[in-house]
């Protein structure tokens, strides 16, 4: 029985090792992100491997100058822009679409959700030079319209909001319909509410995505006014490519809201990766 | 014998088909036409100054199979993956096998691990091309070397794949964890009680118990992979001497679609890839059969 503890004991410490060892190699990104912006130029190109911390005090000014020199107000503002539209287009059609798909039985119901399980396992480089050129045609480059474009409607949160439907019990609709109920009112009323969890973590999945997509923001935004984060981070990067200390800090722009909001809510971020990810 | 409708079975229908037609419209416009107006611009030469496209038959696959960098792209690519999948995946399961455990600050260690997750690609790119700078960059500052980690063509396409690991544990991770948690706890207290070690009920619970999230996040992370683009495109500048080595397919993709405005040719090479994508999920389905076991 003694040997046994001992073993536990052992074990717990070679996880808690093997544990700190990542999550530091884990860190040290960040870490060095964050110093080397605090830090003047000088003392981010300094060759010596121990000097981790600013030596001439901490320079906060840094994220002001990029703040103003990468224009992050208006990048902040496309890019939450872009996320609340495609997430309230994704999670209200999703939902409709879930709904009658996991409820409803009507003719025509099995070809069309087959279309959409079809459209999920096709990659989507493919959809991305017609909609670049439909977006240009409809005039709605370096528009937010032209970045919330390809998330309109989701194959895949059709598909997950429709397994939410099918998991509520039966009996529901049923109750509503004797109480004089449309259909309509059934999903509205009833049936929506209770599927909160699902539209919840489609709404992050959609919003996270969207945070880090690059490729189409570059190719309809290509302005810097219009830009989200990602694609303004690049077009930035090509620019003013010799000063450590403002390209850091305005990585650590970029990536702080979005470190923020999943720290604050990290249950349902976490929850909602694993539900909808899961499901992908 | 076609069945009359009854009045309510109608109602039915009416609603049903008013709450999928957003998605389907959508789904056809923007996902289903496309993939059909991308197969006829592969076989079109786009004309200058969008003056409407040249039908040029099989003249662009000819000029992409007949071109050296497709296909060093594409064995780029599958490099990548060779790095970025198996590390990720087996990474990922030790950490949330641990994590499983109840440890005491299992969360501290989980809001961890998932943060590269919640990291624009372009900043996180930005942040390691930093830390590999041969001058001035953290690595070499620490290893007292002058290694030029992402401009030598023999290591680059390393460098790069290591930020991929880095980038994907989190998520793997919580996708294994949801995935153990499904797998009931007297499995694991009969084994105790035959005498077996953590380490054999690994193998012999957790492993054969977990295949199916296993192949799923395999299937789904070798996918990811293979149309990985942003840390290329972050990582690599376009005067890199090592691009050549590292760039993905879906890279060159790019650079031919919209850096220089040859649509026709760029459909081509998503073709190519869509074919090798189809041909790799065919092989992985057949794998499943044989390696992932169903309870």
């Amino acid at each position: 029985m003694e040997s046994a503890r001992t073993r536990d004991l052992v074990n717990k410490i070679i996880m808690y090792v093997i544990l700190t060892v990542v999550a530091f190699i884990m860190l040290v990104p960040f870490a060095w992100m964050i110093l080397t912006a605090l830090k003047t130029n000088q003392e981010a190109i300094s060759v010596d491997p121990f000097y981790i911390f600013p030596a001439s005090g901490w320079h906060w000014e840094t994220f002001g100058n990029v703040w103003k020199s990468y224009n992050f107000i208006l990048l902040y503002k496309n890019t939450l822009l872009m996320i609340f539209f495609r997430v309230l287009c994704a999670v209200l059609t999703a939902t409709m679409a879930g709904y009658a798909f996991g409820r409803l039985k009507f003719p025509g119901k099995n070809a069309m959700f087959s279309l959409v399980l079809i459209q999920m396992m096709i990659p989507s480089q493919i959809f991305i030079i017609p909609q670049y050129l439909m977006v240009s045609k409809l005039g709605w480059l370096n528009t937010t319209a032209g970045l919330v474009f390809p998330g309109i409607v989701t194959a895949f949160g059709t598909y997950l909001l429709k397994t939410g439907y099918q998991g509520l019990p039966r009996d529901l609709e049923e109750a509503a319909a004797i109480d004089g109920c449309n259909i309509g009112q059934q999903f509205l009323m009833i049936m929506m509410p209770l599927t909160r969890s699902s539209m919840v973590s489609l709404g992050i999945f959609t919003a996270l995505f969207a945070f880090k997509d690059l490729m189409w923001p570059m190719i309809v935004c290509s302005s810097v006014e219009t830009t989200t984060l990602a694609a303004g981070l690049a077009k930035a990067q090509g620019q003013y490519s010799n000063n450590y200390p403002e390209m850091m800090g305005a990585a650590v722009l970029a990536v702080i809201p979005m470190l923020v909001i999943y720290v604050i809510f990290q249950k349902q971020f976490v929850e909602g990766i694993a539900t909808s990810g899961g499901k992908l | 014998m076609k069945k009359q409708m009854t009045v309510a079975e109608k109602n039915v229908m009416k609603w049903g088909w008013a709450f999928i037609t957003p998605t389907m419209l959508g789904l056809i416009i923007l996902n289903f036409y496309p993939v059909i107006q991308t197969v006829y611009q592969s076989f079109c030469k786009t004309g200058d100054f969008g003056k409407g496209n040249v039908f040029v038959g099989l003249a662009n696959y000819v000029k992409a199979c007949g071109t050296p960098e497709t296909w060093q792209s594409l064995i780029n690519t599958i490099k990548y993956a060779i790095i970025e999948v198996p590390l990720g995946v087996c990474i990922a399961l030790v950490l949330a096998v641990f994590l499983n455990k109840k440890l005491a600050g299992t969360s501290v260690y989980r809001t961890i691990f998932f943060l590269p997750m919640v990291c624009a690609p372009a900043a996180v790119a930005m942040v390691w091309k930093w830390l590999y700078n041969q001058q001035f960059g953290l690595f070499n500052n620490i290893l007292h070397k002058n290694v030029a980690w992402i401009s030598d063509p023999k290591i680059a396409w390393i460098a790069v794949g290591v930020i991929g690991v880095w980038s994907i544990i989190g998520y793997n991770m919580v996708l294994f964890i949801s995935g153990l948690q499904e797998i009931p706890g007297d499995y694991y207290e009969a084994a105790e009680i035959d005498g077996a070690t953590g380490i054999r009920q690994f193998f012999a619970i957790t492993v054969p118990l977990l295949s199916p999230t296993t192949f799923f996040i395999v299937q789904t992370r070798v996918i990811g992979a293979l149309t990985i683009f942003d840390l290329m495109f972050m990582v690599m500048d376009k005067t890199n001497a090592a691009l050549p080595n590292v760039q993905s397919i879906v890279y060159v993709f790019y650079k031919y679609s919209f850096d220089q405005g040859n649509k026709g040719y760029g459909a081509a090479l998503v073709m190519i890839l869509v074919a090798f994508i189809m041909v790799v999920t065919v092989i992985m389905q057949a794998c499943e059969k044989k390696f992932v076991f169903y309870n």
